[in-house]
């Protein structure tokens, strides 16, 4: 069976002030479908750029890199939007709602960038917070949310749409470790099925519980892959 | 996503009114400062308009504007009046007299002698009185605001406003006497000096002795006559300047355009008040952009195209630039408003809102074009750094 995400000798560098630096160096990872990949390292190593590239928002200079089966860097520009906007949910480690949009509104913005109405975006929306636990606060402002529920709103935003793939960052780094976990419960619970592929970016060795593999990264390598199931 | 973008907008309340603060004060400016200049402006001509009746004015070559007055020789009247396709042809005083006060006040005001058969070129709206009363021994009509201001009584309590000159009262033109027997309603002169009609005969009673006292000669031409055709024929037959009512307007618009320094003057002003609000408008509707960078990132990476992100910012400046707009144009409507009993002058022609609809246009524009650049420029991968 293939993989969710095939990675083959990824490589990229960045360009800084004529500077070289390789963020990738090589990259070689397999990732299942309905599998929890956790990326860990030191800061720097790599694994924001590794992220990036699996998730289609940044290209890679050498190798490839399959998502479903599909080669990305091969799109066009249009087709690797659509791509995104349907096979790809993001949890950020600030959230990034738009502070302005209410709870309900927030999630309802992948629906919205797929063409659905915006009642019935809302709509959907209203339910998937419901499964987080924030049925009853739609139509909070994000500032008038906890961090914690800020959090499990950008989950049901990352959920919405029904992606096969969620790539998250960081997505505990800003909760305390009670919180945290009980994010990465409701992730774990809520998002993952067989079909459902995530890959966590963390700093954060509280959750590692939570992965069946974590693979390690330093200096644009992975060094080890452990399977922690 | 268009509900998104208004939200985004709106979001903020104060970069929000911040923007619309910035247009609405570009958009006054680039009204309010041009309106008061067309109101200087159109004063250069206001007495022609006033006059309204004849079709042309004949005058001496050398004149350049209405108030640049080179007399004529009664006998051009008649020479006028030969010229095959004129219907009739009046004369008219116009000159600028000292009229001594009720107090011993002297006062300098424009004095306007019509023909004494006709009163051809009487005042446009008269308040009290009639123009055939022109037709009495000594009499004379003013124009209400010199009778309520330079031509009023002194008031009795110091500081006091004047009491309006009446009809009934007198005053003295050069040492003849003038009875006041109307009241009329004219457009204020560049000079904005108070403005006397009298009959042709009367004027040049008032006036020091010249031998050549004529002014204009107002032209009627005959039905169907081609005004062109006809000028045309009064300058070849008469050696004098022959003006359509329109020409000598442009004439007089154009001397005080050329000669004085009212348009370097506005145009500066309204050019400092435009660069003010494009820059306040255009560096916050940019901040507004910049701030929310990550915001179009987050929508960039979840799959929103270029396109759809340049509309949402289309839509955030459209929005914007038409609240400021409306906000600006309105502040100016009312300030016309309120100033339209005073000696300001203003106009407001339709062409003016076009021009500063153009004006915050472009301000949106420029404003939008850098924020859209800076948004399709942007990297989707941001949304990952911190």
């Amino acid at each position: 069976m293939n993989p969710a995400v095939r990675c083959q000798n990824v490589i990229k560098v960045y360009d800084t002030g004529g500077q070289k630096v390789t963020a990738l160096n090589g990259i070689n990872l397999d990732i299942a479908a309905g599998e929890l990949m956790m990326l860990v390292g030191p800061s720097g190593c790599g694994k924001t750029t590794l992220i990036s590239v699996i998730a289609g928002i940044l290209d890679q200079d050498e190798g490839s890199c399959e998502v479903f089966g599909e080669n990305l860097l091969n799109m066009r520009s249009r087709d690797k939007l659509n791509f995104r906007a349907h096979n790809i949910g993001f949890v950020f480690q600030a959230f990034n709602l738009l502070p302005s949009l209410n709870a309900a509104e927030n999630v309802s913005v992948p629906l919205i960038i797929n063409g659905m109405k915006r009642v019935e975006a809302e709509r959907k929306a209203i339910t998937v917070l419901e499964h987080v636990g924030l049925g009853e606060r739609w139509t909070s402002l994000p500032s008038q949310l906890s961090g914690g529920q800020q959090q499990r709103v950008a989950i049901a935003r990352a959920l919405v749409h029904s992606p096969r793939l969620i790539v998250c960052d960081e997505p505990t780094s800003a909760l305390d470790h009670e919180t945290g976990r009980n994010v990465m419960t409701l992730l774990k619970d809520v998002a993952m099925h067989k079909d459902r592929t995530l890959v966590i970016v963390t700093h954060d060795a509280r959750i590692f519980d939570f992965a069946d593999r974590i693979a390690e990264m330093d200096d644009g390598h992975i060094i080890k892959v452990k399977d922690s199931r | 996503m268009n509900h998104i973008a208004l939200k985004m907008l709106m979001g903020d309340k104060g970069k929000y009114l911040g923007i619309v603060m910035g247009l609405t004060f570009a958009s006054l400016i680039m009204t309010q400062q041009p309106a008061i200049f067309l109101g200087i402006m159109s004063r250069t001509y206001s007495f022609i308009s006033d006059v309204g009746l004849p079709d042309i004015w004949v005058m001496d070559p050398k004149v350049q504007f209405v108030d640049d007055i080179k007399p004529l020789q009664d006998t051009e009247l008649y020479r006028v009046r030969g010229i095959s396709g004129v219907e009739w042809a009046m004369p008219m005083y116009k000159g600028l007299l000292k009229a001594r006060l009720f107090d011993g006040r002297f006062q300098t005001c424009n004095v306007v002698g019509l023909d004494d058969a006709t009163l051809i070129g009487g005042p446009p709206v008269m308040l009290e009185g009639k123009i055939d009363d022109l037709r009495r021994s000594d009499s004379v009509i003013v124009d209400i605001d010199g009778a309520r201001d330079k031509l009023g009584k002194p008031s009795p309590i110091p500081g006091g406003k004047p009491i309006p000159l009446k009809i009934g009262d007198s005053l003295e033109l050069n040492d003849r006497r003038a009875i006041v027997v109307g009241i009329a309603k004219v457009t204020r002169t560049f000079q904005s000096q108070p403005v006397i009609y009298t009959t042709y005969s009367r004027a040049k009673s008032y006036a020091p002795r010249e031998r050549k006292l004529l002014s204009f000669v107002l032209v009627k031409a005959k039905k169907g006559q081609d005004l062109a055709e006809l000028t045309r024929r009064i300058r070849e037959t008469t050696g004098l300047a022959a003006y359509t009512q329109e020409e000598f307007k442009t004439l007089s618009f154009e001397y005080f355009i050329h000669n004085t320094g009212i348009p370097i003057n506005f145009g500066t002003s309204v050019l400092l008040g435009f660069i003010v609000g494009a820059a306040i408008a255009g560096q916050t509707f940019y901040n507004f952009t910049l701030g929310n960078l990550m915001q179009f990132g987050v929508l960039k990476a979840m799959g929103t195209s270029n396109w759809t992100l340049l509309r949402m910012i289309l839509l955030q400046a459209v929005l914007v630039g038409s609240i400021g707009y409306g906000l600006g144009v309105g502040l100016t409507a009312l300030f016309g408003f309120a100033m339209r009993h005073t000696i300001l002058a203003f106009k407001f022609p339709w062409q003016l809102l076009l021009f500063s609809g153009a004006g915050v246009s472009l301000i949106c524009v420029f404003a939008a074009v850098i924020s859209i650049v800076k948004v399709i420029r942007l990297e989707p991968a941001i949304v990952f750094k911190g």
